[in-house]
C-alpha cells in the first residue's frame, strides 16, 4: 500500500519531468540543434508502439495462454524486415506530398479526395477511441491498486469530480496542446514531442526490465527455477505448450496467423505509429538503425513477460489475482513498493506516450479532413474571405485533442469493465487494418481507384462493426445479448461472431477474415470497374513512382495542373492559412530558386501554384488544399489525355535534361584527356632540352681537351717526342671516347624510336657470361680483382639477340670494374632460374648507390658518386642496357645487398615478346 | 535510375528474403516442430525457440541494413552517426 498522496506526487512529478524534456527538445529544435537527429532517437520514438497494453494486458494474455501475447511483437518484427522497401517508401511519399496524417496519405492517393479523407478519419476516431480508454483503465487500475493494495481489484465507483482518471486526461490533453500544437508547422513536426517519447520509451523500458529482473532473481532463482516451480500447478504444466493441455490440435494456427498480421499493419497504419514513423521522419537513412533497434526494443522489452506472469501465478496461486496487474502487484506484496511506484511510472509513461502521440495525429485528422472541409463550405468562411486562419486552425486542433480524450474517458467509464486490456486493443488494431489495402495497394499498384478505395473501406468498416464493435456493446449490456449468440432476429447465420456458419475461428480472426476478404474484394473490383479519371491516375503516378518521378535532378515531379492563376491570390492565400511571415519567405525562396530577382516578378505557372498547394496542404491536408487552390484560380479540368500528354512532356524534359548531363561529362573528360595530354607534352619537350644539353655538355669535355692538347702541341714545336707521344694518345683516347658517346647517343636514339634492328637467335646464357666475362677479364686484371661465377645448369637456351645481351653483360661488368676498391676488389656474378625466367646479377664490393638513386642511376648522363671521383663514362650504358633488357619483355633493376654491396639484376622470361 | 538506386541501399531481395523466412519460422507447421516437452536448460523449448529465433531474425536484419552499401561508398553524405543516448537498459 502507498499513500494515495505519494502516488499522485510522483505521476506529476513525472509529467513535469516530461515536460521539461519537450520543452528541452522544442528550445533546441528553435536552435537549429535538433535533438532528434539521430536514428536512435528515431527508433526510441517507434516504441510508441508499446502502450500500457504491452505493461499490463501481455503478462495477463501471457498467464492465461502461454506464448499468445507473442504475434502482436513478432508482426512488427515482420513489418520491420520490409521497413526499408515500404517504409521507406511512405515517408518519401509523405515528405515530397506534405502528407501530414494516414487519412491524408490515402485521399491524396486517390485523387485528394475530400470524401475519402472524412471516411478514413472517422473510421479512426471510432477505431482508436477503445484504445485511448484502455490506456486511461490501465492508469486507474494501476493507481486503485498502488493505494489500495493488491487485495481490492477494482476500486470504487466514485463520483466523475473525484476521480482521478478525469484529471490525468485533462493535464495530458493541456500537455499535448503544449506541445502538439504550439505552432503550425507544415510538415507537421513536434520536437519536443518526440524528444519526450523518446525519453518515455527508455523509462517503460527500464521499468518493465526492473521488475522482471525483481521477479526472476529477487522472489526466484532464476528463469528455470520459476519453471521448475510450476510444475506442481497443473494449470501451468501445459502453459507453455502449442494449445495448453489438449497439445498442438487445439491451438488455433488461422487465429496465431491473422494476430501476426493484424500485428504487423497495425504498426505501419496506426495513427500513432505513422505520425512516429512517418511524419516526424528526419531523415529516411534513419530506418536504416531504426528498422532492427526497434523489433531488438520489442524483444527486450518482452523477454520478462512469461517470468512474471508464471512467477506470480506461482507466487499468487493460479487465478487468485488478476494476472494483468502482476507487475504492480508482485513487487507490493513482496516488500518492494518503491519497485512498484516505478513500475506504476512506466506503465504511466507508457499510456501517456501513447495518448499524447495518438490524440496529436488524430487531432490533425479531424482538423484537417472533418472540420476544415465543412467550414470551407460555409458561406462566409469561402476561401475569398480575409483574415489569418493559422489560428483558428490551431484551436481547433487544441478542441480536437480534448474531445478525443474526453471520448476515451466516457468510454472508459461505460465499457471499461467488460473487457480485457488485450481484447480493447485488438479492436481498434483490427479498424486500422481496414486501411491497408487502399494504402499498401495503393503504393504499389497504380490502378486502385477512389471508387474502389471508397467501397473497400466502407465495407470493411461495415464488417467490421456489425462482427466486431457490436458484438462488444452486446458485451456490455447496451444490446440484448440474444443478438450475438443467435443472430439478429434469430437469423443463425448472420450471428455476427459465426457469420455465414464460420465456426472454429476466436470472434476476432473471423471478423479480421471477413472484414479484410470484403474490403479487398471492393476495392479491386470497383478499380478495375472504372478507369481511374485524370486526377486519380496523375496522383497515382506520382506515388507509385515517387522515387522516379520525385527527382530533384530531373526537375522535381510533374505538375499535373492547367489554367491560369493571378500572383496576388496565391500571395493573399498562402498569407492566410500559413500565417504572413511563412508566406513571405516561401515565395522569395521560388523566386530565387526560379532566378527571378524578386517576388513581383514572379509568373504564377504550373510549378507555383504547385508548391503553394502542397505547402498549404502541410498546414490543411491535401483535399482541403486542394477545395482552396480550386477556388482562387482558374483552373482548366484535366482529362487523362491532359495527364499523358504533361507525362510526355516530363519525360522529354528529363530526356533533354538527361542529353545535356551526358554531354557535358563527356566534354569534360575530354577536357581532362588534352590537360594530360599537354602536361606529357611538355614534360617531353623539357626532357629533350636536358638531353640535348647533357649531350652537348658531354660531347664539349672531350673536344676541349682534344683542342686544348693539339693547340699545345701547335704552340710548342720544340716539345720533346715522348710527351708528344703523351699528348697524342690523350687525343686519340678523347676521340674514341667522342665517338664512342656518339655511337651510343645513335644506339640509344635508334632504340628509343624503334628503328634498332635486332637479331634472333639461340642464347645459352651460360656461355654468353662466360664470354662476357673472359672479354672484360683484361679490365679485371688491371683493377686486381677477382672474378666469380655462380651459374645455375637448369637454365634454358632462350631466343634473344646474343650481340645485344653481351653488349648488356659487358656494361654492366665494365661498370663493376670501374668502382670495384683498388685492393682486394671483388665481383660475383650469377645466373639462376626464376619461375618462368632467369635472372642473372652482377654484385662487386664497391660503394654503393644510395638508395634514394637506385632509380636515377638509370636516367641518362646519370652517373653513380660525384663528379670528381666518378671514373670516365658516358653514363648511357645503363640506360641502354636497361633499354635492351626492356626490349625483351624483362626488368633491370638495382638492389642493395645485405652487407651493402651493389647488385645490378635483370630478369629475362624465357619467352621472349622480342624474338619472332 | 533503377539500378542506382538499388546500389545505394541494403538489397531488397536479401530483405524480402529474410521477411520469408520470417513467415515459415513463426508459423504453422513450423510452430510444432518447437512444440515438445522438452527443457532447454531447465526452459521449455517453445519460448526459447521463439525468443531465439526472433533473436536471430533481428541480428540478420542488422547485419543486412548496417553493412549497407549506403554506409560504405559514401556517395551521399555519411548519416549522422552520434552517440547512442546511453540509457541503461536501452537496446
Amino acid at each position: 500500500m502507498i499513500a494515495p498522496s505519494l502516488v499522485i506526487g510522483a505521476s506529476v512529478g513525472y509529467l513535469l519531468v516530461l515536460f521539461a524534456v519537450a520543452a528541452f527538445g522544442d528550445a533546441r529544435a528553435a536552435r537549429g540543434r535538433s535533438l532528434i537527429g539521430s536514428s536512435w532517437i528515431y527508433a526510441l520514438s517507434l516504441a510508441v508502439y508499446c502502450t500500457a497494453w504491452t505493461y499490463f494486458g501481455s503478462v495477463g494474455r501471457a498467464a492465461a495462454s502461454g506464448v499468445w501475447f507473442l504475434p502482436i511483437y513478432i508482426g512488427p518484427t515482420l513489418a520491420m524486415l520490409l521497413g526499408w522497401i515500404v517504409v521507406r517508401k511512405m515517408i518519401r511519399i509523405a515528405q515530397t506530398y506534405r502528407i501530414t496524417s494516414i487519412a491524408d496519405f490515402i485521399a491524396s492517393r486517390y485523387g485528394k479526395s475530400p470524401l475519402l479523407a472524412a471516411l478514413v478519419t472517422l473510421i479512426t476516431v471510432i477505431g482508436i477511441v477503445p484504445y485511448i480508454a484502455l490506456q486511461l483503465k490501465a492508469v486507474s487500475a494501476g493507481y486503485h491498486l498502488l493505494t489500495s493494495g493488491p487485495d481490492l481489484v477494482e476500486g470504487p465507483q466514485v463520483g466523475w469530480w473525484r476521480d482521478g482518471v478525469l484529471f490525468v486526461s485533462l493535464a495530458l490533453a493541456a500537455f499535448t496542446m503544449m506541445f502538439g500544437t504550439r505552432h503550425l508547422d507544415s510538415a507537421e513536426r513536434h520536437e519536443g514531442m518526440v524528444a519526450a517519447v523518446a525519453f518515455e520509451s527508455v523509462v517503460k523500458l527500464v521499468a518493465f526490465l526492473a521488475v522482471g529482473a525483481f521477479v526472476t532473481w529477487g522472489l526466484f532463482d532464476g528463469m528455470g527455477d520459476i519453471w521448475a516451480r510450476a510444475q506442481a500447478f497443473p494449470e501451468l504444466r501445459g502453459l507453455l505448450r502449442l494449445g495448453g493441455e489438449e497439445g498442438a490440435t487445439a491451438f488455433g494456427f488461422a487465429d496465431w496467423f491473422a494476430l501476426t498480421v493484424l500485428a504487423m499493419l497495425s504498426v505501419l497504419l496506426l495513427p500513432r505509429q505513422f505520425q512516429m514513423m512517418v511524419v516526424e521522419c528526419v531523415d529516411e537513412r534513419h530506418l536504416l538503425r531504426a528498422a532492427w533497434v526497434f523489433p531488438a526494443y520489442l524483444l527486450l522489452i518482452n523477454i520478462f513477460v512469461l517470468p512474471i506472469a508464471i512467477g506470480g501465478a506461482v507466487l499468487f496461486g493460479p487465478g487468485r489475482m488478476d494476472p494483468e496487474t502482476f507487475v504492480l502487484s508482485l513487487p507490493l506484496a513482496h516488500g518492494a513498493p518503491w519497485l512498484a511506484l516505478f513500475a506504476y511510472l512506466g506503465g504511466l509513461s507508457a499510456a501517456t506516450g501513447m495518448l499524447i502521440v495518438e490524440t496529436v495525429a488524430i487531432a490533425t485528422m479531424v482538423c484537417n479532413d472533418l472540420v476544415m472541409p465543412a467550414l470551407l463550405r460555409r458561406r462566409g468562411f469561402g476561401v475569398r474571405a480575409q483574415g489569418d486562419l493559422t489560428g483558428l486552425l490551431l484551436n481547433i486542433r487544441r478542441a480536437a485533442i480534448v474531445g478525443v480524450l474526453i471520448l476515451g474517458y466516457l468510454y472508459f467509464r461505460i465499457a471499461g469493465d467488460a473487457y480485457a486490456l488485450v481484447s480493447i486493443g485488438l479492436i481498434s488494431f483490427a479498424a486500422v487494418a481496414q486501411f491497408a489495402p487502399a494504402l499498401l495497394v495503393g503504393m504499389y499498384w497504380r490502378g486502385g481507384t477512389r471508387i474502389g478505395a471508397l467501397g473497400g473501406l466502407l465495407g470493411g468498416f461495415a464488417l467490421w462493426t456489425y462482427t466486431l464493435m457490436l458484438p462488444s456493446v452486446a458485451k456490455c449490456g447496451w444490446m440484448p445479448a440474444g443478438f450475438v449468440e443467435y443472430g439478429p432476429l434469430g437469423f443463425g447465420l448472420l450471428a455476427p461472431e459465426r457469420l455465414f456458419g464460420l465456426v472454429g475461428l476466436d470472434s476476432l480472426t473471423q471478423s479480421l477474415f471477413w472484414s479484410l476478404l470484403v474490403n479487398v474484394t471492393l476495392y479491386v473490383g470497383l478499380s478495375l470497374w472504372r478507369r481511374p479519371d485524370a486526377r486519380e491516375a496523375s496522383q497515382g503516378l506520382l506515388f507509385v513512382e515517387v522515387f522516379e518521378r520525385a527527382q530533384p535532378a530531373t526537375g522535381g515531379a510533374p505538375v499535373f495542373w492547367r489554367g491560369r492563376a493571378r500572383l496576388e491570390d496565391l500571395t493573399a492565400l498562402a498569407a492566410r492559412l500559413l500565417g504572413p511571415s511563412r508566406a513571405k519567405a516561401l515565395f522569395e525562396e521560388h523566386a530565387r530558386e526560379t532566378g527571378v530577382g524578386s517576388v513581383a516578378r514572379l509568373v504564377p505557372d504550373a510549378r507555383l501554384v504547385d508548391r503553394v498547394e502542397r505547402q498549404i496542404a502541410g498546414a490543411v491536408g491535401s483535399a482541403s488544399a486542394r477545395v482552396m487552390i480550386a477556388s482562387a484560380v482558374q483552373e482548366e479540368p484535366l482529362a487523362i489525355d491532359d495527364v499523358l500528354e504533361i507525362l510526355e512532356e516530363a519525360s522529354q524534359l528529363r530526356g533533354y535534361a538527361r542529353a545535356l548531363e551526358e554531354k557535358s561529362t563527356s566534354l569534360e573528360q575530354a577536357t581532362a584527356e588534352l590537360r594530360a595530354a599537354n602536361e606529357q607534352l611538355k614534360s617531353l619537350d623539357h626532357l629533350k632540352d636536358d638531353f640535348v644539353s647533357s649531350v652537348t655538355h658531354e660531347l664539349r669535355t672531350p673536344l676541349t681537351s682534344i683542342r686544348a692538347l693539339s693547340e699545345l702541341m701547335l704552340d710548342a714545336p720544340e716539345m720533346g717526342a715522348p710527351e708528344r707521344e703523351r699528348f697524342l694518345r690523350i687525343v686519340v683516347s678523347e676521340s674514341e671516347r667522342l665517338s664512342r658517346l656518339v655511337n651510343q647517343v645513335l644506339d640509344l636514339a635508334r632504340i628509343e624510336s624503334g628503328h634498332a634492328e635486332w637479331r634472333s637467335a639461340e642464347v645459352d646464357m651460360r656461355a654468353l657470361i662466360e664470354s662476357a666475362v673472359q672479354t672484360t677479364s683484361e679490365l679485371f686484371r688491371e683493377r686486381g680483382a677477382e672474378v666469380r661465377l655462380v651459374l645455375a645448369d637448369d637454365v634454358p637456351v632462350i631466343r634473344a639477340d646474343p650481340d645485344r645481351l653481351t653488349q648488356v653483360m659487358v656494361n654492366l661488368l665494365s661498370n663493376a670494374a670501374k668502382f670495384v676498391p683498388a685492393t682486394c676488389g671483388r665481383v660475383d656474378v650469377a645466373l639462376r632460374r626464376d619461375g618462368d625466367g632467369l635472372v642473372v646479377e652482377v654484385r662487386d664490393n664497391g660503394p654503393g648507390v644510395p638508395p634514394g638513386d637506385h632509380e636515377r642511376i638509370f636516367e641518362k648522363f646519370r652517373q653513380g658518386g660525384d663528379a670528381q671521383s666518378r671514373p670516365s663514362g658516358t653514363g648511357l650504358g645503363l640506360p641502354i642496357s636497361r633499354q635492351i633488357i626492356d626490349h625483351f619483355g624483362g626488368r633491370m633493376w638495382l638492389e642493395q645487398g645485405p652487407d651493402g654491396d651493389p647488385c645490378f639484376a635483370f630478369r629475362l622470361p624465357f619467352a621472349t615478346p622480342g624474338t619472332p | 535510375m533503377r539500378p542506382r538506386r538499388a546500389s545505394r541501399g541494403p538489397s531488397a531481395q536479401v530483405l524480402v528474403a529474410l521477411w520469408g523466412a520470417g513467415l515459415v519460422l513463426f508459423n504453422f507447421p513450423m510452430l510444432i516442430v518447437f512444440d515438445r516437452d522438452v527443457t532447454v536448460l531447465g526452459l521449455p523449448l517453445l519460448p526459447v525457440a521463439l525468443f531465439g529465433n526472433w533473436a536471430l531474425l533481428i541480428g540478420a536484419l542488422a547485419w543486412a541494413l548496417e553493412r549497407g552499401p549506403a554506409r560504405r561508398r559514401g556517395s551521399e553524405p555519411p548519416p549522422s552517426n552520434p552517440v547512442p543516448p546511453a540509457p541503461p537498459g536501452a537496446p
